[in-house]
């Protein structure tokens, strides 16, 4: 692979799949949370949640960046603490990429998730609990496995946007080689640079072909959990 | 078992207030729609907690308000059979079936999966999914489903209200032989006069989120004051042995003593069955009639006569077969001169009694 792509072209793509695997991943569980806790609980402060939770799609992506040098800079308000407490540090940091791109990611995947909790029937949730399963077991058992196809949807949504997360990221961790220049980043670089069009050029191709080969892998899984629930 | 249920609660214009006793074999809630059946089941099984009142099943208490105890739908052990089936669409009928067995709780009596598959007539189907069955299937993976949990107490409501009249006869004498063959209180919801008759070992009629009577079904559905699904679906049941099929297609009952004639019955002689004849298939006469059509004529005296709206009474007779009732004019019964004791004929005709109206004894 290295053959035909450069060292850091390479870089940039290799961080660009780590920063959006690990947003995804660590962002999923507090999704669904959030999904279901949007769709099924009424509680105070429940519209408040789902602003908070939309707030980084709405504001410019730069505004979101600055916020979260605020809070999880090494001198931020939740950032100093995590470093002294358990050494965690994002700034400039190719976790800070992740958490960035997590944050941007986090509306998608909460919509997509909450659309298909909202499609689950609540009377099947009943009749598991008639049957005997406990809440966490009818949520294991039933409505977790029906909203699967929404949960990856979501996930995949969420991880073809953190690939192309840009604002946020280069505002909170800036452009660094190697550490938190993602492939957008990247991108941007050689743009920046007389003669860089080639290999910004190759880079978007790069960009376009991850950006499909997800859809398209999402849509498959997709297809595939949906046959399995509808049945035959 | 016994379960005891005395609820009160009430939304927006429409209030609870009932209390009642069901005892082992079939309970119907009976009653027209909105008159708080599925409240009082949703109450049972813990879906919906009431505004006051106790529910316990042989002394144990599931929900009593005062002392603050409501337990959860999935601690109460109780079979839901409802009347969509809510069957797990993302599982194949063998782990639909088998979803309760894996909460009950260890010891707890088991039905025998293979015994209740081969009941229900399921065996074909264990492998597909709910989304490739029909809705008698449905109905009948949903009952087995509800059994396999080991429940307590089962609920049924409406099981059958989706399905038409084929598919009904095809699950009715399933819930037959749950009466007959299973331990358990059933608590079975219905607005269908004929399940009613067949089915019931005890009825509660409803109205309006009140009960207006509860009792053994013959004694409830033969009162003329109680008509909780209104006089047109009103009809007594009858217990009969069959003596012998005929050569022309029908075949001959004995009702205490009195000989009943009705379309070939798929039963063996000395089997027992209900039948239940509706009251507007009943006639009225003084003297007992001669040269006429219908085969069926029952010696009996006058009970009670209600006089509904309308131009119609409801007439109450004790015969030997059993209490009758007739939905006659106040025309006729003043005609007749009718008054409680009044000596009278039922004439009932053959062909009115359909196959539906015929069920297993229990």
């Amino acid at each position: 692979m290295s053959d035909w792509l450069s060292p850091t072209e390479w870089q940039a793509l290799s961080l660009s799949l780590r920063v959006s695997f690990w947003a995804t991943a660590v962002s999923l569980p507090l999704g669904v949370l959030t999904a279901y806790a949007l769709a099924r609980w009424r509680f105070p402060g429940r519209q408040a949640l789902n602003g908070l939770v939309h707030l980084p799609l709405i504001l410019p992506p730069v505004v979101t960046g600055y916020l979260l040098l605020l809070a999880f800079g090494r001198r931020g308000a939740v950032g100093q603490y995590l470093d002294e407490w358990f050494g965690l540090v994002f700034a400039f940091r190719w976790t800070g990429a992740a958490l960035a791109a997590g944050v941007m990611a986090f509306p998608l995947m909460v919509r997509a998730i909450r659309l298909a909790i909202e499609a689950v029937d609540p009377k099947l949730e009943q009749a598991a609990a008639t049957l005997g399963a406990s809440r966490v077991w009818v949520f294991a058992t039933v409505t977790l496995p029906l909203i699967l196809p929404g949960i990856i949807a979501g996930a995949i949504l969420a991880f073809a946007k953190a690939m192309g997360e840009f604002g946020a990221t280069i505002t909170f961790v800036s452009n660094i080689p190697g550490q938190t220049q993602t492939l957008p980043s990247a991108i941007y670089t050689f743009l920046q640079v007389p003669g860089g069009e080639d290999e910004a050029a190759r880079l978007v191709l790069l960009a376009v072909i991850v950006a499909m080969g997800a859809l398209l892998l999402s849509e498959w899984i997709s297809r595939a959990v949906a046959r399995r629930i509808a049945g035959a | 078992m016994t379960l005891d249920v005395a609820l009160r609660h009430s939304f927006g214009a429409f209030s609870l207030d009932i209390a009642l006793v069901a005892p082992p074999g079939i309970t119907v809630l009976f009653g027209r729609s909105g008159s708080g059946k599925t409240t009082i089941v949703n109450a049972v099984a813990g879906l919906l907690r009431p505004s006051a009142g106790r529910i316990a099943l042989d002394g144990r208490p599931l929900t009593d308000i005062r002392a603050g105890v409501f337990l959860p739908p999935h601690r109460r052990r109780i079979g839901y059979v409802f009347q969509e089936g809510r069957l797990f669409p993302h599982l194949t009928v063998r782990r639909n079936l088998l979803y309760g067995s894996w909460f009950a709780p260890r010891g707890a009596k088991r039905e025998d999966f293979g015994r209740i598959v081969e009941m229900l007539g399921i065996g074909p189907l264990l492998g597909r999914r709910p989304g490739a069955l029909s809705g008698g299937e449905k109905s009948r993976v949903a009952l087995g489903r509800a059994l396999l949990s080991a429940p307590q107490l089962l609920l049924a409501d409406e099981p059958l209200a989706a399905l038409d009249a084929a598919r009904k006869a095809e699950i009715l004498p399933y819930f037959e032989r749950l009466r007959d063959e299973v331990a358990i209180p059933i608590l079975y919801v219905s607005h269908a006069a004929s399940e009613v008759a067949r089915l019931a070992t005890t009825v509660v009629a409803l109205e309006a989120g009140r009960v207006i009577a509860q009792g053994p079904a013959a004694e409830v559905l033969g009162d003329p004051t109680v008509l909780p699904a209104g006089a047109r679906e009103a009809g007594a049941v009858l217990t009969a042995s069959v003596v012998r099929h005929h050569a022309d297609g029908l075949s001959e009952l004995d009702a205490g003593g009195c000989a009943l004639f009705l379309p070939r019955i798929d039963r063996a002689p000395g089997a027992t069955i209900r039948v239940r004849i509706a009251a507007h298939d009943v006639l009225l006469a003084r003297a007992r009639p001669g040269g006429l059509s219908a085969l069926n004529i029952l010696p009996g005296t006058v009970a009670e006569i209600r006089a509904g709206e309308g131009p119609g009474a409801m007439v109450a007779l004790d015969t030997p077969a059993g209490r009758l009732l007739a939905r006659i004019t106040r025309r006729s019964a003043e005609a007749l001169g009718l008054t409680p004791g009044s000596a009278v004929h039922a004439v009932v005709k053959s062909v009115a009694v359909a196959p539906a109206d015929v069920g297993a004894a229990g």
